[in-house]
Order: structure tokens, then C-alpha cells, then sequence
């Protein structure tokens, strides 16, 4: 590992006393963050723990409300992207920002297209693309339209479009999420070749291996606020982890012995699904629940999770299998159909697909069960009643049924959701990414009341990109890769290192 | 990637030209079925006339009566392009119009006039521009408030129409470079000029491509664009075209009249669809606004040739634009889905 | 206070108050209402007449709008509905008779449902924008008015007909009590039901809906049916009005207008939340504007520079940017006074 940035505290970017807020959330709360040239500092904090924010922070999304930066030795406000790349910060974003109407060589030279003659000299756009591209180590053909391409390419289209820009600051955030590992190792290769030339690189991402591989320093974060900083060297994996989902850890034992017993797999099962899929999106998969039980589904960002579940709930239509709901067969073809049949879908895009904003908790809790009554409305009392039983029994905060949905923090937008199907008194419920950027406490809140729950015998399947979450909650696990069910493991009789394994090598042939 | 994705890649590349073709350029499909669909036009207008249609003076005469629609299209079109809209166009051409009468009425120079109502027209796109990127404000409504305006104005400058005497402005329209029986008016040239300058604006500028990028994705400004400057920039282009629309019409009809262009907008946003500029942004080209003018303009002419009433014109360019709509949303619904 | 200044009906009524106000000084006459043969008269009372058939066009595009939609085609639809019953009156043999009459209105509306199911066909099945598929209408719609008129302007004379749109009932215009029957009626289907709660999630977030369960295409079309039924019953008061069938001048600009007329009103654009009596106080408000600019001696034509002007402060007014704007100077001012205080034990 290179840490000659250690001798010498030169410090290229100097973020101090950052703080941001939006309606209902302190996203930011005083953090001090500092980038040396040469290094690769990885930012390390769960879901909504600022890390993203203190991203756009620095390069001008977001205006702060308070704090100061400084790049290269002067304080520095940036008012957009463009100001930060021509301060020589070039940042790939957590979401793909890409224009995927335009070519694939376009979209990596957008913005810094050669010119010849007044004009843009498309033959040498193609060329240079081609050459960043290569060396990411893929070759496509540049002058074909993004939209024809995986999330994989994009992404590394993505990667290089910054390092398009000869920058002293690269930042990547979740840069590998739906990368395979000759990928990485090759993004890793460039990122090392950067570095020993002297950039500082800024490095976002999950997977804890990959951050222990590449990075020198580590700056953690929780719930908006500033834990520390740190040299990899000097901080073992367990303290890591301590350190960025804090004591709660105590509160997570807990909900797994909750949920730690036997599952009767003699009666019918409250929905079974065989060989549903569809050309494209999904191979056909299997995957049954019974009564009381929580099945989990672990795979990454793209393995078909997301896709298998919309299809059981009808949100998208399958093209084959059948799907039997408490021993009866049942056409899938829309939402409403689940509905009629007990079965409840809460998205993994809380805010495109779960929450109305504008509307009040009230109307959001009940839009559920007034939809299924349809143009009736429902009595005022009877509204009363189960707003403020949700609202208590989730612990909503604040507990206004008034307030306009779209005022509350991620976690809070979460168990509003969660209220809504639970107000329709589902048999059977769908949780996808249900703790995505919220709060650690938050979190366990929602894990607690899904073990709960399940104990009354509601049935779950419980989706969830951090496979500890899926481990601790579920009692058996059907794994995915590739748009493909790969197998099903007992959570009892696997550890995460077993999972993790089991989801990168199952049925390949390097396996063993 | 994984190696489902990896193995759809390998066929991507391996493939035909048929495949290269719509992986690189599908998007030329729609601006490819305008121009089989004005083919059409011309073959079944020449027999169904009995070889009356395909003749120098028709087809001279398509550019000299839709050179202000294709003006308008042009400046549409880069709207259009960045995912917006604008109801203006009509109003602006009628003001600017107007009010070039007016000045030359009043005994102002031509050197004065033709840029005052330039910077009129760029005036109120610069309204609407400013409204969309720094107040939020819709398209659709930011352009409303310019049409409003530039009517209520062109009415301010006059209420009558006021006849335009300077030889030159009506020079433009009567001037014809003549070859054998095809003829190009300077209106017709100048439309054409503001079609290839849009053209090499489009495709070979940075700010051309920009506007594509905008289109495509709305957050285009992370990819450090200069998303702001751009969006104003293209109601501003749009309002100059007004202005030159207004220029050509005046010179074209030989005075100014305030009620000119009411519903110009409609036809301009018609023509520009049918030549294959896809309404949320994004996809289209400017050539293919120029083809979906002459769609118009051919249907026009056909219509007034078979002595056919002139609310059949309403009905088939309504018609036509439903069908490219569905074209569209059929070839926009296949690429999201893929991605 | 606050809560009246916040309540969301405070801008628009206080501008309708505004606009009152000053005509009354600026002409002791506007305020003034006579009662002659029974009925009254006055500017008052003719804008509650006049303002009908933009209310009732107005009416329908806020629920479209409530529905994240738009609705170009109304003009359209108000020409072929006039045009529709016109020709039918026109082509009995007693345009005087009732039953004629009942027979062209009932015709005339039922042909503007036909128009709005397509409409709504287009959105909620095709999944077309509804700013390019109603602009299909709006562009044959007058066509199609043309050809049932064969082209020409057909004019009637039929006392029951006129009734509609010159008649009175007890004091007030009968237009007035049309206007304000589907106002009631809207605002009761909608309020009391849940039709109205859930088309604004619908309009806010169409997917969060449909996996909600809501049945959102439903909603979408019923709205453009609504739509086009209020349009035709808008355009058959246009013709009662001028005792014609006009396929080009009918309800020309009342898109504009009634769009206009919903954002002042305070629903936004953007769908979601809708407010009724928002678009009956914008409408008036509009319908005032026009009654002072004429008073005014504007020429009618020139009007739009008016509401051009309108139309730019009520956007600026509503706009995002300008809350953020306030929000960040009451911030920092707060920030301000607390750093003062923090100041003061030290200083």
C-alpha cells in the first residue's frame, strides 16, 4: 500500500463543519472531511449515513447550510458540477448519470468533445472513447446507443467519463454495486495507477472487501454525523462495522432470536410460485412461503430479485410459470389481483414508487384500504382510528396524521408505507429494500416489528442488498444471480461469509 | 457483468448490419418513416392527379409558402429537443411582424428594423427561458405567458394590419433565382440557411449535443453540462426564429397583421413530430423537422388541389400525428425497456 | 393570521377582492346591481353570466390536471358539441319546439363524451402525454366541427335554445345556476367520495398508486370524460350565446384560459392536489381582469399583455425556487439573531 500521503498532510480538499438539512432531516450535521493527493479514502457509513450528501456537498448539488471548503489551499463554493470539474474534482455519482438516447462514445466525451475546425470531430470522439473504455478493459462498439447496453456497461461508461477529465480529485460512489470481479480488479488497477500519479481519489462503496483491498484511509460516518477518520491499517474489519452502525448492534441479536425457530412446512404454503419468469427480465424461478415464515432473497443489484418479486405481486406480468396462493391458482396480472388475494408489495424506490408526497400520513396510511373499497369513503371514525393505531404501533415520527408525507425522513416514509399494508391485514407481505437510506435505529425498529409480525403469523419475503439484514431476519434464504434463482440455503446452517460465497460461486464452474 | 448481459453483448457486436443499424441509429427510424410517408404523398398525389404534381413550380412553391414554418420548426425543434415546449412561436411571428411594418411604416431603416424585432422575438423567448430553468416553471405554461404576450403586443403595435412598402423586405419574396421552371425566392434560401446552421448547431456543437443530453436526462447538470445556459439559450433561439418567421411571413403576405399565426404553434409542433423529434426530448433531428414541414406543406397542397375542404387538413395532420405518436412511444418503450 | 395567509384560497381571493376594490372606486357603476322586470342587472351579474362556459371548461381541466394530465381539446370539443346540436336544430322542422331543443342537447353531449372516452383512451390505455394526445383532438376536433357544418357558420334562431345562455331564472342569468349546479356537483362526487383523494394520488404519484391498487386508469379516463361532457355543455352555451354553430371562433384560446384560470387557483400544473373553489375564484378573477381591462379602454386584442402578465407573477409567485429563496433568507437571518445572542454573554 502506498501511504507516502502519510508523511506529508497535504490536503487537497478540506471540507469543515459541513451541515445540510432537508425538510425533516439533518442529512449533514457539522462533519469535517479531508482528502490528501495520493491516497484513496474510502467514506464508510450505512445507508443514510451522509455519505452521498457530503459528496454532493462538495461538488456543488447541494448548497450548505453551513461550513466551509477548501481546494488546493482556497475556499472554494461550488455552484455546480461543471465549477467542480474545472477545479479539477471529477465525480461518478451513486446513480448512473448517463443520457442513454446517445451513443456510448458520447456519452463518455460529453462535455469535453475534440474539436477540429469549429467543430466536434466525431472520429476522434469515438477514438478517445474507445481508448478510455479499453482501459477499463472493455471494447464495444462506441457509436452504439447506451440504451442497448446492461447496467454493468453503463456504469463503467460512467467510470470512464471521469477519468476523461484529468482530475486531482476522482470521486466514485458505488462505482462496483453491479460490477463482477474481473471488473473490479481492473477498475482497481486504474484507480492504483491514479493514485501513484498523485490524484486523490475519493471511494464509496459497500462491499467491505473491496474497500480493504483498495483504500488507505477511512472516514466513517453515522446518521449525518462525524465518527472518525482513520488509516485502514490501524482499523480491524469488527471495529469498522461497530463504528458505523454504532450500539444498536445489541438490539440486532435480539430480533434474530426472535425470529430464530422452526417454520411448519407441512401445511400448504401461503403462496407457491413455480417456474415464474419472463423473457428477458427473469428465468423462470420457483420460490414458495408459509405461513408465519420469512424468506429471504439475497443477491445483488440486478441478480432478478426485484424483478422475481414484482412478478408474485403482478406489478409486472410474468410470461410463464403459475403461481398458487394458499392452494389455489391465481392469475398475477396487476397489483389489484395480489391485493384481492392478501398479498401486499412494498418497492424498493420509496419515493417513485411507494409514498404520494403531497399527501398527508393519514391519506397515505389509508390510501391502501381505500383503494381496495374503492369510491366509498371510509367514515371519518374508522379513518380515525386505524391512522392512530399505525401511527402508534410503528412509532411513526412525529406522530402527525396531518403532516404531508413527504416532510418525513426516509425511515419515517418507510413506516408509513409499511402501515399502509398492514391496514389492508395482507396474509402474505413484500418488503423490497425496506431499510434502504434510512437511519440505524430506524432500522432496527423496522426488523423488530418484521419479526414480530411474522410470529403472528403473517408471511414475509424480505428483500435487502446487506445480506447481515437477510441473514438475521430470515429463516431461509433463496439466493439469485444473473436474473436467475441460483439455490436456497437454511439461514441456521450458514454464516455470511458462507452467503457471500455462495452467491459469487454457486453453480459455477470455479466453485470449489 | 454478468454473463447473461456479457453474452447479449457478444451478439450485439457480432451481428449484421441490420443490427449495427439499430443499435446504432434507431432513432432515425421515425425521421426515415416521414420521409417514405412525404415519397408516398408525392407518388400517390402524381397519380391520383393524373402527373399534375410532380412539376418544378409545385415543388418550388412547397419551400416559398412554408419557408416561416420551417423557420419555426427549426427553433422548435432545439426546444422540443431539450424535453420542452414552446406555444409561442405563432404570437411572436405575428408580433415581430407587425411591428417591422410599424418601423418601416415610420419611416425606420432597415438596418435598425430587422434587428429591433430580432431582439424583440429573443426578448420573449428569454422570458420564457428565464421562467423554465430559474423559476421552475413549466414549458408548457412559461410559453403561454410569451403567447399571451407577443399577441397582446402585436395588437399594442397595431390593431389593423399595416402594409409594407420598402421594396427590399418585399424583395425577398418577389426576387426568384430562376432554372428553367424551378425557382428559389430569398426567403426560401434564408429558411433553408437557418435549417443547415440548426443542422450544424445540432450535430457538431457542443451546444447542440447538449441539448440532447438535457433531453435524455433530466439531471444532465451532474454530468457537469451547462444545463442552465443551454435551456435558456434554446427558448431564446426559438424567439429569434419568431422573429425571422416574422420577417418571411411580412415579406411573404406583404404587410403585418396582428392576427397572423394564430395557431401556428400547433402546426410548427405537428410538423416537427411527424419528422420524427420525439416530444419528451431528446431523439430527433432537424432535417427531420424540415420533412415533417414538407409532410405538412404537401398535405396542404393536395388538399387545396383536390378542391377538398380545409377541414380535412385539420383531420389528417391530427391523424398523422396520432400515428407518429404511436410510432414513438412504441420505439421509446422498446429502449427503456432494455436498459 | 398566519393560518389565513397560508391557507392556500388567501392569494387568489385576496386578488378577486383586490380587482373588485379598485374597479368599484375606479367606477361607481360596477358595484351597482338594478333589478328590472323581475331580474337583476348589472357588471356584477354579467360576469356571473359570462363566466360560465370558461367555468365550466375550467371546471374539467382542473381534474384533469389533478390527475397529472392536460386537456388541449376543449375549444375543440365546444365547437363540435355547438356544431352537433346546432345542426340538429337547424334541420327540424320547428326549431321553436322543447323537445328539438332537449333532443340537440342531449345529442350534443353524449358526441362530447365520445370525444373525451377517446381522449382518455389515449392517456390511460395507449399511455400517450396528455399534452400531445389531446393536442390530436385540438387539431381535428375543428376539423370534424367543419364538416358536420359543412363549412359554413350555421346560425338558429330558437327561443328555448337562446334560453340557455340569455335566460333568466328567479333574478340571476340561468347560465349562472348552470354554472354553479356543476360545481356542485363536481365538488360533491369528488369531496364526498374518495374520487377526489384518489385521483390526487394518482396524479401525484401514478405508480405508487397502481401498487397501491388504486385503479388509476379508471380515474384518468373518467377525468377526461368529465372533461369533455363540461365542454360540450360550455360549448352549447357559446352557441346559444351568439345563435350559431362557429367551428373556427368556438372556444378558441379557452384552453389558455382555463388553464390559467386553475393555476390561479392555486393547483399546480404538476398534478395532485386540486382546489375547486380555487378554480371558480380563478375563473372569476380572470373573468374581472377582462371586465376592467375593457373598462379600462383596452381593446380586447391587447388583453393578453395583461394576462400575459398574470400568468408571470402567478408562476413566480408559486415558484419553488422563490420559497427556497425565503426560506434560506429567514434562515440565515435566524441564524443571524442566534449568533447575536450567543455573542452577547462573551461581548
Amino acid at each position: 500500500m502506498a501511504l507516502s500521503a502519510d508523511t506529508s498532510d497535504r490536503r487537497i480538499v478540506e471540507m469543515r463543519g459541513i451541515t445540510i438539512s432537508f425538510p425533516g432531516v439533518l442529512a449533514l450535521d457539522s462533519v469535517d472531511f479531508f482528502l490528501r493527493p495520493g491516497e484513496v479514502h474510502s467514506l464508510m457509513g450505512e445507508n443514510g449515513a451522509g455519505k452521498s450528501t457530503l459528496i454532493k456537498a462538495l461538488t456543488g448539488v447541494y448548497p450548505i447550510d453551513s461550513g466551509t471548503i477548501d481546494v488546493s489551499g482556497t475556499s472554494r463554493i461550488f455552484r455546480s458540477t461543471f465549477e467542480a470539474e474545472a477545479a479539477g474534482i471529477s465525480t461518478v455519482y451513486q446513480e448512473i448519470n448517463l443520457c442513454t438516447n446517445l451513443s456510448v462514445g458520447e456519452n463518455v466525451m460529453l462535455g469535453h468533445e475534440p474539436h477540429k475546425g469549429g467543430r466536434i470531430d466525431w472520429k476522434a470522439v469515438h477514438r478517445l472513447a474507445s481508448e478510455h473504455l479499453e482501459g477499463l478493459g472493455i471494447s464495444i462498439d462506441t457509436r452504439s446507443m447506451l440504451s442497448n447496453h446492461s447496467i454493468a456497461i453503463q456504469q463503467l461508461v460512467a467510470i470512464s467519463r471521469a477519468m476523461v477529465l484529468d482530475a486531482k480529485v476522482l470521486i466514485l460512489d458505488e462505482p462496483t454495486s453491479s460490477l463482477d470481479r474481473g471488473e473490479v480488479e481492473q477498475l482497481f488497477a486504474v484507480i492504483r495507477d491514479l493514485r501513484d500519479k498523485g490524484a486523490a481519489i475519493l471511494f464509496v462503496s459497500h462491499f467491505l472487501d473491496q474497500v480493504y483491498e483498495i483504500a488507505d484511509r477511512i472516514t466513517v460516518l453515522r446518521n449525518g454525523k462525524l465518527v472518525g477518520e482513520y488509516l485502514v491499517k490501524d482499523l480491524p474489519r469488527e471495529d469498522l462495522v461497530t463504528k458505523m452502525i454504532g450500539r444498536v448492534l445489541k438490539e440486532f441479536e435480539a430480533i434474530a432470536s426472535t425470529v430464530a425457530r422452526e417454520i411448519d412446512r407441512t401445511e400448504t404454503p401461503v403462496m407457491k410460485a413455480t417456474d415464474v419468469g419472463r423473457r428477458g427480465v427473469l428465468e423462470p424461478a420457483d420460490l414458495d412461503v408459509y405461513e408465519g415464515e420469512i424468506v429471504g432473497i439475497a443477491g445483488l443489484l440486478g441478480s432478478g430479485r426485484t424483478e422475481l418479486v414484482r412478478l408474485l405481486y403482478g406489478a409486472d406480468r410474468a410470461d410463464s410459470g403459475h403461481i398458487e396462493v394458499g392452494g389455489a391458482p391465481a392469475k398475477m396480472t396487476s397489483p389489484r389481483q395480489a391485493i384481492d388475494r392478501h398479498i401486499a408489495f412494498s418497492s424498493e424506490d420509496r419515493r417513485a414508487e411507494g409514498i404520494v408526497a403531497d399527501l398527508t400520513v393519514a391519506e397515505n396510511i389509508l390510501l391502501g384500504i381505500q383503494a381496495r373499497k374503492g369510491f366509498r369513503k371510509i367514515r371519518r371514525e374508522k379513518q380515525e382510528s386505524v391512522v392512530s393505531e399505525y401511527l402508534e404501533a410503528l412509532d411513526v415520527r412525529p406522530a402527525d396524521p396531518d403532516m404531508v408525507a413527504g416532510n418525513l425522513s426516509g425511515g419515517n416514509q418507510q413506516k408509513v408505507l409499511i402501515a399502509r399494508w398492514l391496514a389492508t391485514a395482507p396474509e402474505l407481505l413484500i418488503l423490497d429494500e425496506p431499510t434502504r437510506g434510512i437511519d440505524v435505529g430506524t432500522k432496527a425498529d423496522l426488523q423488530r416489528k418484521v419479526a414480530e409480525l411474522s410470529e403472528q403469523g403473517l408471511s414475509v419475503i424480505f428483500i435487502s442488498s446487506e445480506l447481515e439484514e437477510v441473514l438475521r431476519l430470515a429463516q431461509r434464504i433463496v439466493v439469485m444471480r444473473d436474473r436467475k434463482r441460483i439455490g436456497e440455503l437454511e439461514s441456521s446452517t450458514v454464516k455470511l461469509d458462507g452467503l457471500i460465497d455462495f452467491i459469487a460461486n454457486e453453480g459455477k464452474g470455479s466453485a470449489a | 457483468m454478468t454473463t447473461v448481459e456479457k453474452a447479449a453483448e457478444v451478439r450485439g457486436q457480432a451481428s449484421g448490419p441490420y443490427r449495427v443499424f439499430m443499435s446504432r441509429r434507431a432513432s432515425l427510424l421515425p425521421t426515415l418513416t416521414a420521409v417514405a410517408i412525404l415519397i408516398l404523398l408525392f407518388i400517390g398525389a402524381e397519380i391520383f392527379l393524373r402527373g399534375d404534381f410532380i412539376t418544378p413550380r409545385n415543388i418550388s412553391a412547397l419551400l416559398l409558402d412554408n419557408a416561416y414554418l420551417l423557420i419555426l420548426a427549426v427553433g422548435m425543434t432545439f426546444v422540443i429537443m431539450t424535453g420542452g415546449i414552446d406555444l409561442s412561436v405563432g404570437s411572436v411571428m405575428a408580433f415581430t411582424g407587425i411591428w417591422l411594418a410599424s418601423l418601416l411604416e415610420a419611416g425606420t431603416s432597415l438596418a435598425i428594423a430587422i434587428p429591433a424585432v430580432m431582439v424583440g422575438g429573443a426578448l420573449v423567448g428569454l422570458l420564457i427561458g428565464i421562467l423554465v430553468q430559474f423559476f421552475d416553471v413549466q414549458p408548457f405554461i412559461a410559453s403561454l405567458a410569451g403567447l399571451f404576450l407577443a399577441r397582446g403586443l402585436a395588437y399594442v403595435v397595431s390593431l389593423n394590419s399595416i402594409l409594407v412598402e420598402n421594396d427590399a423586405v418585399l424583395s425577398l419574396q418577389s426576387t426568384r433565382f430562376q432554372i428553367g421552371d424551378w425557382y428559389i425566392t430569398p426567403t426560401g434560401i434564408l429558411a433553408l440557411v437557418v435549417t443547415l446552421i440548426g443542422t450544424y448547431v445540432m450535430q457538431y456543437t457542443r451546444f447542440g449535443r447538449t441539448t440532447y443530453a438535457i433531453g435524455g436526462n433530466p439531471q444532465a447538470s451532474l454530468m457537469g453540462l451547462k444545463v442552465a445556459r443551454t435551456t435558456v439559450s434554446v427558448y431564446v433561439i426559438s424567439g429569434v426564429c419568431g422573429g425571422l418567421a416574422g420577417l418571411v411571413l411580412t415579406a411573404y403576405s406583404g404587410a403585418g397583421y396582428p392576427r397572423n399565426g394564430i395557431g401556428t404553434e400547433l402546426d410548427v409542433i405537428a410538423a416537427v413530430v411527424i419528422g420524427g423529434t420525439v416530444l419528451t426530448g431528446g431523439r430527433g433531428y432537424v432535417l427531420g423537422s424540415m420533412v415533417g414541414v414538407f409532410v405538412y406543406g404537401t398535405i396542404k397542397t393536395i388538399i387545396s388541389f383536390m378542391g377538398a375542404e380545409q377541414s380535412w387538413m385539420q383531420i389528417i395532420i391530427g391523424a398523422l400525428l396520432l400515428l407518429f405518436i404511436v410510432v414513438q412511444r412504441a420505439i421509446v418503450a422498446r429502449s427503456v425497456r432494455r436498459t | 393570521m398566519r393560518t389565513v395567509i397560508k391557507h392556500r384560497l388567501f392569494w387568489p381571493v385576496a386578488m378577486l377582492i383586490l380587482l373588485i376594490v379598485i374597479n368599484t372606486v375606479a367606477r361607481s357603476q360596477f358595484a351597482s346591481i338594478t333589478i328590472r322586470d323581475g331580474r337583476l342587472y348589472g357588471a356584477l351579474i354579467d360576469i356571473l353570466r359570462q363566466s360560465a362556459p370558461l367555468m365550466l371548461v375550467a371546471l374539467g381541466m382542473t381534474i384533469v390536471i389533478a390527475t397529472r394530465g392536460i386537456d388541449l381539446s376543449v375549444g375543440a370539443v365546444m365547437a363540435v358539441s355547438g356544431a352537433v346540436a346546432l345542426t340538429i336544430i337547424d334541420g327540424s322542422t320547428d326549431p321553436n319546439q322543447l323537445g328539438v331543443v332537449v333532443l340537440a342537447v342531449v345529442v350534443a353531449i353524449l358526441v362530447s363524451l365520445l370525444l373525451g372516452v377517446w381522449n382518455g383512451f389515449l392517456v390511460s390505455v395507449l399511455g400517450i402525454q396528455p399534452i400531445i394526445a389531446t393536442l390530436v383532438l385540438m387539431l381535428a376536433g375543428r376539423g370534424v366541427a367543419l364538416l358536420i357544418t359543412e363549412g359554413f357558420i350555421t346560425t338558429v334562431n330558437s327561443t328555448p335554445f337562446e334560453y340557455i345562455s340569455t335566460g333568466y331564472l328567479l333574478l340571476l342569468p340561468f347560465a349562472f345556476f348552470i354554472w354553479v349546479a356543476a360545481v356542485a356537483a363536481v365538488g360533491l362526487i369528488e369531496r364526498r367520495s374518495a374520487l377526489g383523494v384518489l385521483t390526487e394520488a394518482v396524479g401525484i404519484n401514478p405508480e405508487a398508486s397502481r401498487l397501491a391498487g388504486v385503479r388509476s386508469r379508471g380515474i384518468i379516463w373518467s377525468a377526461y370524460a368529465a372533461s369533455a361532457i363540461l365542454s360540450g355543455v360550455a360549448g352549447l352555451i357559446y352557441a346559444s350565446n351568439i345563435k350559431a354553430a362557429d367551428a373556427n371562433a368556438a372556444g378558441q384560446f379557452i384552453e389558455l384560459y382555463a388553464i390559467l384560470a386553475v393555476v390561479v387557483g392555486g393547483t399546480s400544473l404538476m398534478g395532485g392536489k386540486f382546489s375547486i373553489a380555487g378554480t371558480v375564484v380563478g375563473v372569476l378573477i380572470i373573468q374581472t381582469l377582462e371586465s376592467s381591462i375593457l373598462f379600462l379602454g383596452v381593446s380586447p386584442a391587447q388583453s393578453p399583455v395583461f394576462f400575459a402578465l398574470v400568468v408571470v407573477l402567478v408562476v413566480i409567485i408559486q415558484s419553488p425556487t422563490l420559497h427556497r429563496y425565503a426560506r434560506r433568507l429567514t434562515r440565515s437571518a435566524r441564524q443571524a439573531s442566534e449568533h447575536a445572542s450567543d455573542l452577547e454573554p462573551t461581548g
